[in-house]
């Protein structure tokens, strides 16, 4: 009996009601019959975050929002915009932080520096051990 | 070597831990505000989200008075938490305009009949294209929008009794 009501709570659990009434947007789940087209949403998809599952890709996430941007982004490509275009509407609406493409925006500039950054600090470590093989 | 480099280890890790201790103390904001405030919402015709009430257009939202626009959905839990608050605004008077998020018309329907209906036009967005077009990435958000149809301020999730005051305020500047 408290098998059953263990099971009878898990099947009521309000999770399983968080998603909406309505089936998924059409161009979510499908892809568009132009290869190309396609392929260009795809690439546009998997560089534009999820809004609910932050940190996926809408192109991974299973949120029911993910699936209408998805839909969004087949149906402007489908109609002849330009993948550069999609991107800088949705970062109107929602900030640079949408796009996971990296951009030349001075918050980036630490990033794009650390590498020459770390290099330099590793000759300047090593350089002592370099000038004391050469003597010997 | 020289000896003060052997204290960079330590000062890394002191480093990283006032960095973790800084966001356990002072959490990272996990909402997305949108970048549409102090501009115009764009263009937008949707149709009515129950048969009893007119659907709404982005004309509406520019007809001369201040309202709120609130996002919700049948399917969304804390948007029933929100209802008393909403109750609360109309009756002090201000206008409330909504649209639904991929919902019904009957899910709809029971939603109001259970919880209140608030709003004076509701519009049916299926697929969140609104939403998107509005910058905002959930349900329940509430807008306050101008009487010209420019977005002032965005409320993520559920407004609270403690909102009331401000939203008040707001909307009496926009008159």
């Amino acid at each position: 009996m408290t098998r059953f009501w263990f099971i009878f709570a898990l099947l009521i659990a309000q999770p399983l009601w968080a998603d909406s009434n309505l089936p998924p947007a059409y161009w979510a789940n499908r892809q568009l019959p132009d290869a190309r087209q396609e392929a260009k949403a795809q690439a546009l998809m998997d560089q534009l975050r999820c809004l609910v599952c932050q940190g996926q890709s809408i192109a991974d996430s299973n949120a029911e929002l993910a699936g209408d941007m998805r839909d969004l982004v087949r149906r402007r490509i489908a109609a002849g915009e330009k993948p550069a275009a999609i991107r800088e509407w949705l970062v109107e609406r929602y900030g640079a932080w949408i796009s996971y493409k990296p951009t030349g925006e001075p918050a980036a500039w630490p990033l794009w520096l650390a590498p020459i950054a770390l290099l330099l600090m590793g000759a300047w470590l090593i350089r002592g051990r370099i000038k004391l093989k050469g003597r010997g | 070597m020289n000896r003060s480099l052997r204290t960079i280890p330590l000062l890394l890790l002191i480093v990283l831990v006032a960095g973790f201790a800084w966001r356990l103390v002072k959490p990272a904001d996990p909402a997305v505000h949108s970048t549409m405030i102090e501009r115009t919402a764009p263009p937008f015709a949707l149709a009515p989200a129950t048969p009893g009430k007119p659907g709404l257009t982005s004309a509406d939202l520019a007809d001369g008075k201040p309202k709120l626009l609130n996002f919700f959905a049948s399917w969304c839990v804390p948007c029933a938490s929100e209802a008393d608050v909403l109750a609360a605004l109309r009756k002090k008077g201000v206008r409330i305009d909504a649209i639904a998020v991929r919902d019904t018309p009957d899910a709809t329907t029971a939603f109001l009949n259970r919880y209140g209906d608030p709003y004076t036009r509701m519009g049916s967005d299926p697929q969140s294209a609104v939403q998107i077009s509005l910058g905002s990435s959930g349900v329940p958000e509430t807008f306050v929008v101008d009487g010209k149809g420019v977005i002032r301020r965005q409320y993520v999730g559920p407004l609270t009794a403690a909102n009331i005051p401000g939203v008040l305020e707001q909307l009496d500047a926009l008159r």
